[in-house]
Formats: C-alpha cells, sequence, structure tokens
C-alpha cells in the first residue's frame, strides 16, 4: 500500500463524525468600506496614502518623495510616462535593480489595509517584492470593510497567484523592533484614486 | 438552608483561620453550617499530577461527606473546581452529580446564591487581588483578560462592600502566580520566578496585603515573601470579609 | 528514571533562570506581544464569534479531512502541481532530498516551516551535502548560532540585538559591535537577496490549503516566501495534512485571526495564494502525516490539530516566558508544543505536559479555542498510565493517596506533622526541599481547623 493510501486509509478510519461548517453571513457588511479607516490602518503599517483624482499627479508625487528612484516599472503607461519597457522578459531576475514598482491593485480592505492583487495584472509574480519599492494605486470605490467581504468578490480565483499585501516589507526578528524593509519592498505608497 | 462546608486539606492543616472566618462569615449571613468531621481532601493534588486514577477513595468519602447538603462551600476555587469537574462515583452518580451542581466557593456562593449586596466589614488598608487561576478561569469567578468581554469580578464586587478597605490595581491583572499544585516542587526554578514576579507586581503598585480566593497561591506568595522579610501579608477574602 | 535525549524542561528550565534580568527581559518583551494581540483583538467586537467560527470550520475538516485531502490534491493537480504523500518525517526528507537531487542543486533557500523543523529537514539535507538557507530572518539567526527556533513565530526571540551582532560579524562580516537592528536587517536583506537570487529551488511551508481550490496560502510580513518560490525553477510546499480547509472564503476568518493573535499585526504584509505554479516552473506539494492520523483517533487530543501556529498560547504562558523555547525540547514549544510532542514520542515528551501550572491562559487566547489546558491535564493521566512517571513521584502519590482517603490516618499523619508537605519528595527544611529552596515553609499552627471545630462547635 503506497503512503497515499495508507495515511487515507488511516485518517477516514479515525476522523470523529462530522459537523456542519458554520454560516459566516453575520460577519459580512453590505455598507462600502471606509477610505479614511483603509488610510489611517496603512499609515500604522508604515505605508503612505495619496488621494489624487488623476493619474497624472503620480509622477510629480513620485518625483517630490523618491530621491533614490531612477528605474521605474509601470504596470501601466498612463501611471508613469516613460517607465522602462520590456522588463516582463526573464524568469524575474531582471527585475533585481528596480527601484519603484508602480502595479494597480484590485480591493483594498478597511480593517486591516491589505490590497489585492493578482498575478493578471503584475504579470511577472516577483515584481511587488523584487523592487525596492512599491505603489499600488487603487480607486477609492474598492476598498470593503473586512476579509469576509474580500473574498465574497474573489471567492473563485481567476488567476495563478494572488497576493494580499498590507503595508511595506517589514520584521521585528531582532528584539521586536520593527524595521521596514526585510525582503520586500522597503515602503508602499498608495494612491488611492476617485 | 443547609450549607457543608468543605475545608480542604492544606487550610485545615495550615491555615485554620482561614476556615473559622470562612464558618463565622456564612454564619453571620443566617446560614446554617454544618463541617462534616471525616473530610480530607478533593483529590486534585494527585489528579493533576496524572493520577486521577488513584483519586477513588477521595471521591468516595467526599460524596459520603457531602451528599445531604444544599450547597456545599469551601473557601477554595482550586477544590472547587476540581470537585466539579472531575467528581464521579461508581454506582454513587446521582449523589456525585448533585455535589458538582450544588458546590460553590465561597465569594460566588455570597454574591450568586446569598446575593449580598452590604457586608459588616473593615478593613482600612490597601490590598491587591490575586486572581487564581482556577477560580478565574475555570469558575468564572471574574472575567478574563485574554476574553474580548465585558469586565466583572466577584472577589472586588465583595471588597467593595468592606468599609475602607482600598484596592490597587495590578499591571497585569489576571498572571498565574506559579503555585500551581505540585507544579511548585517539581517546577521550582520557574515556580518561584513567578511568585516573585507577581509580589511585585502587588508591591510596586502599593499593596499592604494581598488576597485571593485560594489559599495554596497564598501560602506559595506568602513563602517567598517571609524569605524576602517583606511586610506585605497575605489574606484570604474571607479573613477579609469577615474583619470588623 | 527514563532515559531521555535531553535534560527535562524542569532543569532546563532552571538553568534559563540562572540570569535572571535575562529571564525578566524574555518575559517583558512576550508580554508586550501578548498586549499587543489584545489590542487588536479589542478592535474587534466580533472576536469571540471569530474564534468560534474558525474552531468549527477546523472541527468540520477533522471530521472530513478524507475527502477534503482528496479534493484538494484532485485541483493541486488539475492546477499543475505534483503531489507527494509522506506518511512520516523520514519519507517527507526523502522526497524534499529526491527533488533535490532531481535539480542537482547543492544549495536552496527555505521559508518558515515549522513542518520542517518538526522533520528535522536540515540537517537530513546537510548530511546528504545540500545545504539550506533558512530565509526568514529570525531564522537565518538561529541557523547561523546553530540552535534551534525558541518560538513558531519569533525564533530568535530569546536572543539579544548585541548576539545578533556578534553572529553577523563572524558569518557576514558586519562591523563588530554594531547591534542595531535596522543595521543588522539591512545587512541580512542584503545577503539573503544573493542567496534568493542563485537558488534555484525553494521551500516553503503553508498556512491553509483550500480544498476547493487546489491553493496554498503562505503568510509572511518579510515577504521572504514569494522571494523565494517566484525566483525559483522548483517550488516544494511542505504542509501537514490538518492545513487543510475547506473553502476560499474561509480564509476571510482565519486571516482575521492569525496575524492578531500572532503578533497583534491586522494581517501579515503578505498573504500569498499559490495556485498555479509560474510558467515553466515545477510546483510539488509534499503531504505530511506523521503521527496526525493517529492524533485524529485520540477523542480527547485530535483538537490540537485545529492549531494554526500563531503562537499566542506561548506569549501568554507565563511558564513559557520564564523558561525560554528551547526547555522545551521540542521544534514547537509552548502549551501547544506540549501537547502535540506527546503524540509523537510519549517517553521522550512525558515532561512537557507537566511544565505548566494549568492556568488556562493559552486555551482563552487560542484563536481556535483549542482546550489546551485540559488537554495538558489529559496527557498527564495518559503519561501516567502508560508508565512513563518517575518511581519517586508515584511512591509519593501513592502515599498521599493512602492517606487522603482514610480519615484516620489522615488526622493522625495531620497530628503528627505537616503530611501535606511530607508527602511531597524530599521534603525537609533544608536545601534538597524544593519547597524551601527559596520559600518559607507555612508556619504550623497550633491546632487543626477540624480540631478548632470540634472544640467551639461540635454539639
Amino acid at each position: 500500500m503506497s503512503s497515499r493510501e495508507q495515511i487515507l486509509a488511516a485518517i477516514k478510519r479515525n476522523q470523529p463524525e462530522q459537523q456542519e461548517l458554520p454560516v459566516l453571513d453575520s460577519f459580512r457588511h453590505t455598507e462600502a468600506g471606509d477610505p479614511a479607516a483603509f488610510r489611517k490602518v496603512v499609515e500604522t503599517l508604515g505605508g503612505q496614502v495619496y488621494e489624487i483624482t488623476s493619474y497624472t499627479e503620480i509622477q510629480p508625487l513620485v518625483a517630490e518623495h523618491y530621491t533614490d528612484v531612477t528605474r521605474v516599472v509601470s504596470i501601466r503607461p498612463e501611471y508613469f510616462p516613460g517607465a522602462i519597457t520590456g522588463w516582463q522578459e526573464g524568469d524575474g531576475r531582471q527585475l533585481e535593480q528596480v527601484d519603484l514598482a508602480i502595479i494597480p491593485g484590485q480591493l483594498g480592505v478597511a480593517e486591516n489595509g491589505a490590497i489585492w492583487i493578482t498575478e493578471q495584472e503584475i504579470e511577472v509574480r516577483v515584481l511587488p517584492f523584487i523592487t525596492q519599492h512599491l505603489a499600488i494605486v487603487l480607486p477609492r470605490t474598492e476598498i470593503l470593510p473586512t476579509m469576509h467581504d474580500a473574498y465574497a468578490r474573489i471567492w473563485s480565483p481567476s488567476a495563478g497567484f494572488g497576493v494580499f499585501i498590507a503595508g511595506p516589507s517589514k520584521t521585528a526578528d531582532i528584539e521586536q523592533s520593527l524595521v521596514l524593509g526585510a525582503h520586500g519592498a522597503k515602503s508602499l505608497t498608495v494612491f488611492l484614486i476617485g | 438552608m443547609k450549607v457543608g462546608l468543605f475545608i480542604p486539606c492544606y487550610i485545615d492543616q495550615f491555615y485554620p483561620n482561614v476556615g473559622i472566618a470562612t464558618l463565622s462569615l456564612l454564619e453571620k449571613l443566617g446560614c446554617e453550617v454544618v463541617y462534616p468531621q471525616g473530610q480530607t481532601c478533593c483529590g486534585q493534588p494527585m489528579a493533576n499530577s496524572g493520577f486521577e486514577h488513584l483519586t477513588h477513595g477521595c471521591n468516595e468519602l467526599f460524596v459520603k461527606n457531602f451528599q445531604d447538603y444544599d450547597y456545599i462551600v469551601a473557601p477554595s476555587g482550586s477544590c472547587v473546581l476540581h470537585i466539579k469537574d472531575h467528581l464521579h462515583v461508581d454506582g454513587k452518580e446521582d449523589a456525585a452529580t448533585h455535589i458538582r451542581q450544588r458546590i460553590y466557593e465561597l465569594s460566588e456562593f455570597l454574591t450568586d446564591v446569598l446575593k449580598v449586596n452590604n457586608l459588616r466589614a473593615k478593613f482600612p488598608h490597601k490590598v491587591g487581588i490575586h486572581q487564581s487561576c482556577h477560580g478565574q478561569r475555570g469558575l468564572h469567578l471574574s472575567q478574563m483578560t485574554e476574553l474580548v468581554a465585558a469586565p466583572f469580578s466577584k472577589p472586588e464586587q465583595l471588597l467593595h462592600m468592606v468599609e475602607g478597605l482600598e484596592l490597587v490595581e495590578l499591571k497585569r491583572k489576571d498572571e498565574c502566580c506559579g503555585f500551581g499544585g505540585t507544579f511548585c516542587v517539581f517546577e521550582e526554578a520557574v515556580s518561584v520566578k513567578m511568585g516573585k514576579d507577581r509580589i511585585d507586581d502587588h508591591v510596586n503598585n502599593g499593596a499592604e496585603y494581598i488576597t485571593g480566593n485560594d489559599v495554596s497561591c497564598l501560602m506559595h506568595l506568602e513563602g517567598i515573601l517571609r524569605r524576602q522579610n517583606s511586610n506585605v501579608k497575605v489574606l484570604h477574602i474571607a479573613e477579609i470579609l469577615n474583619h470588623e | 528514571m527514563n532515559e531521555h535525549q535531553h535534560k527535562e524542561h524542569s532543569l532546563l528550565a532552571a538553568d534559563f533562570n540562572r540570569n535572571e534580568p535575562r529571564v525578566n527581559w524574555h518575559d517583558e518583551t512576550l508580554w508586550w506581544v501578548r498586549q499587543k494581540r489584545d489590542r487588536m483583538a479589542w478592535t474587534l467586537p466580533e472576536w469571540e464569534a471569530l474564534r468560534e467560527a474558525a474552531s468549527c470550520i477546523k472541527h468540520n475538516v477533522l471530521g472530513n479531512l478524507h475527502d477534503y485531502l482528496v479534493e484538494f490534491e484532485r485541483n493541486a493537480q488539475q492546477n499543475g502541481a505534483v503531489v507527494h504523500w509522506a506518511a512520516n518525517a523520514e519519507e517527507h526528507n526523502r522526497i524534499v532530498l529526491q527533488l533535490l537531487r532531481e535539480q542537482g542543486v547543492k544549495r536552496m533557500v527555505k521559508s518558515k516551516s515549522m513542518l520542517t523543523e518538526e522533520c528535522h529537514l536540515n540537517p537530513f539535507l546537510a548530511e546528504n551535502g545540500i545545504e539550506v538557507i533558512d530565509t526568514d530572518l529570525g531564522e537565518r539567526i538561529v541557523q547561523l548560532a546553530k540552535e534551534p527556533p525558541s518560538h513558531i513565530v519569533l525564533p530568535c526571540i530569546h536572543k539579544k540585538k548585541e548576539e545578533i551582532g556578534e553572529l553577523f560579524h563572524e558569518h557576514l562580516g558586519t562591523p563588530a559591535g554594531n547591534a542595531d537592528p535596522q543595521f543588522l536587517t539591512a545587512a541580512a536583506r542584503q545577503h539573503l537577496r544573493k542567496e534568493f537570487i542563485q537558488s534555484r529551488v525553494a521551500i516553503t511551508g503553508v498556512n491553509f490549503a483550500v480544498a476547493e481550490t487546489g491553493e496554498m496560502v503562505v503568510c509572511t510580513n518579510e515577504g521572504n516566501a514569494d522571494m523565494g518560490a517566484h525566483l525559483a525553477d522548483v517550488h516544494i510546499a511542505c504542509m501537514g495534512i490538518e492545513k487543510i480547509i475547506p473553502k476560499r472564503h474561509h480564509l476571510g476568518v482565519f486571516l482575521r485571526l492569525l496575524a492578531r493573535s500572532a503578533t497583534g499585526q491586522p494581517i501579515t504584509t503578505y498573504s500569498s495564494h499559490f495556485r498555479k505554479p509560474k510558467a515553466g516552473q515545477q510546483l510539488h506539494i509534499v503531504l505530511v502525516d506523521n503521527g496526525r492520523s493517529r492524533q485524529l483517533d485520540r477523542d480527547d487530543f485530535r483538537n490540537s490539530l485545529k492549531c494554526i501556529r500563531c503562537g499566542a498560547c506561548m506569549n501568554t504562558c507565563p511558564v513559557y516566558r520564564r523558561s525560554g523555547g528551547h526547555s522545551y525540547h521540542n521544534a514547537i514549544a509552548g502549551p501547544i508544543g506540549a501537547i502535540l510532542a506527546p503524540n509523537l514520542d510519549m517517553k521522550e515528551y512525558a515532561d512537557l505536559p507537566f511544565a505548566s501550572t494549568l492556568c488556562g491562559s493559552c486555551s482563552n487566547v487560542c484563536p481556535v479555542k483549542i482546550d489546551i489546558h485540559q488537554q495538558l491535564y489529559k496527557w498527564r493521566q495518559v503519561i501516567v498510565q502508560e508508565g512513563h512517571s518517575k518511581p519517586a513521584k508515584a511512591a509519593s502519590m501513592h502515599a498521599m493517596n493512602m492517606v487522603l482517603s482514610r480519615p484516620g490516618l489522615y488526622k493522625a499523619a495531620g497530628g503528627a506533622g505537616r503530611w501535606v508537605m511530607r508527602a511531597m519528595p524530599a521534603v525537609v527544611n533544608n536545601k534538597l526541599n524544593p519547597w524551601y529552596k527559596q520559600r518559607e515553609m507555612p508556619e504550623a499552627p497550633k491546632q487543626s481547623f477540624a480540631d478548632w471545630y470540634k472544640k467551639n462547635r461540635s454539639k
């Protein structure tokens, strides 16, 4: 008998009587998520939020707030005219020297500042992690109150990879001192548009 | 209302004043209290050490001693919890069930059964409450800081009725003191460290007395306080509630 | 006396307590994490309902584990993953080694996986000439120190920054004496970026595996799982079979609870959902039993399989905080480790369920409501029944029972002296008496309560 058969047989023999799944409807919300609450959490997590009405505001804001950014990848040309082209070619390692990646987010979660991103938009999975700095463009109208509401929206996966990103990469492994920029992006900027 | 008084073994042997205070307090509040002779122990020291199978003798004795009372009251949350959770006797399950449902730790008996709302007691001192874990997390004598739930405290409710008594706020409201039954000898180092830390919290917040609902925890804290030659004293809550 | 490979918890804890200021520091650091957890929990009025929901979902999983695993496997295969089954740690390690040999790699990156710690994968691969680079900062630190993690979420919580500065100076060439966390983290980032870029294989753990979609969710703050997995040609995900949850939307419940319970954050920085391998990549999933199906059969202990490895029970445990993770001599320390370990090796871990005062704080913080302290109590019974208690302890318990079940004897013993103390091993007023070492004995009153009662109340 293979290990698979062995394990499954043991489980079948030993598993307790099955119990119904709980109903989770009471955790859902009907109202939209609060952008102010979302903003507050993202800032607590060490990110910055800029409310913009047009993509054209992004480039000046980047120039103003990042001093060390020269190589910019922009998923959509309108975010950042003149960004690097051809960055998609390769296994991801070509992105090692990227300073800033500007990517679209599908939805944000007000309770924890998380933003849902999938492979469909970013094309190269490692992009939001390997870049030194990350910026996410998120429509104001796409903020939901909680994770339950978020999963109600994305209950059926459409991409091979998706990730909630909440704030910049961080660690507190050394004496619980919070340090931003562990292995992923050292900073996170959210452009709330609309 | 006939109350059977259960005085756990170490209180009987080392802290008779706690038994006396409990008895007189209950009598003052109008209860008919009987102390069944020949009682010993709830069996917890063995059970918590993994020897629950040895506790039949204790269980039979307990049922024999306490089956005929309307309520059983004891000045120890830990022993009461043990009875509530583990008292079973073959052939006498009805009597055991009666006891499990009718046994109360002293302060919950005062607040929930007697519904006491004033006491003739005076104790003009600064007092810190040590929330014993079994009383708190087991019997729910007070709300637990881990839970997102409305706070309450039965011992505090009673101590507020004592004239002149001032309760001190602790930094850690419900941290374990490290007694833990045989843990106090088998894990001596951690046990004592936990006890010292608990004491520091009370002392740093100005307590002159440390009180609680479990003599076992207090015995442990007292042992450390005396070794430190501290002026801080421990008293069981019955001794304060009975103090005029 | 049992022959153990390790000193027992009580002795290791006593060693840890030789340096009291350090114990205070360890205790305060973890208590601060517990307080962060409390503050986060209080931001959600529905917190207790969420815990209940999570516990119920996990209960449903235990009752349907067979079907969910089969469903997960089918969906994962459809997604293009290769699914492997390992009955035990040894088989898990062999599978991983085989995959690495197929790739011909000698060095590779791994993000945090308590399962691979449980299976002792690193030393096994090292014996076979393959170096594993742990990429979680805390894990990398303990790896450089040649120590196991002391906490499942905060692997180097026992280490002072000065010691970490030393280690980095020695291994990464940072300037001697620099112990600034910001600086050291930046140095680790540079060092590990090189490893990520070079590595062709990445191992990750798994926080949740969704039966419905065949995907796996991995949560990190650092981004190390993603850096490893997305840059590698081969991603190997190792998971215990209990990590399954039924549907994707159940993640809403667990992701709300996990980070809040673990570190007091609203969510981890990255919650990555791996469903299909990226173009040209291989994705291997290793499903590991290693005693879990046996634990599933134990009525009293199966709930331990609900654990989502948040570590909240460690942060709140007054014993863990004052004895350090290494005193548990097991991959998983603290209260949860103490109820999981005896299932793996009852004799070896017979001391762990006793390393607790049964205060119950662990059960109250557990996001999936495992009755941890009750299981500790029950393991004690099992361990004694199976004959793994020390003879001296058993003798004292029998003596105690002899006295306590016989009122006449009890009275005589009490009259003769202080039987409670005497029933415990080696109890006299000297340094060998563990009570007396740092505590005074209770003062002996003139009469017992029973004597007083007889004189003052008996009719």
